[in-house]
């Protein structure tokens, strides 16, 4: 062994024994390569949902049935840019450049969240958004405000205080339509039935076709697997379905007894594929509106760039 | 403006990195809460404002360019914090006083 070796091989140690005393990874710290490399995977397709996830409600806010609806829903898209915002801040804490991540979702080279790519065709889709899809958001991420890395675990913490409003909105406003006309209801239970399989794919493969699972535990940049929280979601959604007065689409959901959680359908893998693949409704949509929002957006930044420059220049800076 | 086909921007407007401190209400110290792009200190201000203080988070806001900040090695076992080490007198627990002595 040389003497470089030998010094990777203790830095290694030093890594591996922070990890095991549950202490927290900083951006300065000396890490294996594989780690930064999931790290910013991790948390760069994180931020990208987080901004793509906007679209799908972003386009009722003009649509929105009263001010209060308008109000609430500006409000909740702008946490989901802000979630964006903190991910990329912690993203570049491990050397990576936000342009060239933006840029990356842009090209197709980063994914994000496959739920973004279905359509939000009413109102009440905007409803079940935040029950199920914010709901789901939220069972992934309550374990990462835990993860091994510590600008993520902290920006987590703040995206999971913010996630609680989202979730409740959503779930007010379909108890709202409930309590109105069988048309209203009815559209609450279309948005049911379109939203709840998708939402349970938002959990990622199945623990089997997931390979990375095992090293991203080892990490504790992951805390449990797809699966587990898979279940969690299942099982504290069906009471709150029943609160609601919706039927969860799926014939066999049933408490089983003996396993203590809800058994339910098999997912449609290949649906699950395909819309990873691009090739869901909106995948198109969705990032033809992110390169528009970028180039039209270039003439402000370089005018903004500009005139901090000649502001700086004046004064003497 | 035109685009390749790689989707990448010809144009980086290159905005500057900014750490953000926020004081959480009165009597508390600005705290680190993360990061920001701007294109100057004004913006970097209004940016913190609306990205880390959406729910009254904060009394008061610091920026800093990232590139002003002049950091330790990020080593724990840094020599340069040795000389505090070796000085368990500076602690309160280094001194034995008896049981009975009271306000100690
Ligand atoms: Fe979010
Ligand atoms: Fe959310």
């Amino acid at each position: 062994m040389t003497a470089t070796e030998l010094a990777t091989t203790e830095l290694q140690r030093h890594f591996e024994r922070t990890i095991e005393h549950d202490q927290r990874i900083e951006p300065r710290d000396w890490m294996p390569e594989g780690y930064r490399k999931t790290m910013i995977r991790q948390i760069s397709q994180h931020a990208h949902s987080e901004i793509i996830g906007m679209q799908p409600e972003g386009h009722w806010i003009t649509r929105a049935p009263s001010l209060r609806r308008k109000a609430i829903l500006l409000a909740k898209v702008q946490d989901e840019a802000g979630h964006g915002l903190y991910l990329y801040s912690a993203a570049e804490t491990l050397g990576a450049e936000r342009t060239d991540l933006t840029d990356r979702l842009i090209s197709g080279a980063q994914k994000y969240s496959s739920i973004f790519n279905y359509p939000a065709l009413t109102f009440a889709d905007v409803g079940v958004i935040g029950w199920l899809v914010d709901g789901a958001a939220i069972c992934n991420q309550v374990p990462l405000c835990r993860s091994s890395y510590g600008p993520y675990a902290r920006a987590m913490i703040r995206i999971c205080k913010e996630e609680s409003f989202h979730q409740r909105q959503g779930f007010e406003l379909l108890l709202t339509m409930m309590r109105g006309t069988s048309a209203q209801r009815d559209m609450v239970q279309e948005a049911t039935n379109r939203w709840w399989w998708p939402a349970l794919m938002m959990f990622g493969p199945p623990d089997a076709d997931s390979p990375n699972t095992a090293q991203s535990m080892a990490w504790k940049v992951k805390r449990h697997t797809n699966d587990e929280l898979r279940q969690r979601f299942v099982d504290m959604s069906v009471p709150q379905a029943d609160a609601l007065g919706v039927t969860l689409p799926d014939p066999w959901l049933a408490w089983n007894a003996e396993r203590g959680h809800y058994d339910f359908g098999e997912l449609d893998w290949a649906e699950f594929k395909q819309v990873l693949a691009g090739n869901g409704p909106c995948n198109a949509d969705r990032i033809a509106h992110r390169r528009a929002a970028r180039d039209n957006g270039a003439w402000v930044r370089e005018a903004a760039a500009a005139y901090a420059a000649k502001h700086a220049e004046g004064q003497g800076r | 403006m035109t685009q390749d086909s790689q989707g990448e921007s010809p144009v980086r407007a290159g905005w500057p990195l900014y750490e953000v401190f926020v004081r959480g209400k009165r009597g508390l110290n600005h705290v680190h809460v993360g990061s920001l792009h701007a294109a100057d200190d004004q913006m970097a201000v209004r940016h913190a404002r609306d990205l880390y203080t959406r729910r009254n988070e904060g009394v008061s806001i610091w920026v800093v360019r990232a590139a002003h900040i002049v950091a330790t090695s990020p080593d724990e076992r840094d020599p340069f914090f040795a000389p505090s080490g070796d000085k368990v007198y500076r602690h309160p627990t280094f001194y034995a006083i008896p049981d009975g002595v009271p306000h100690m």
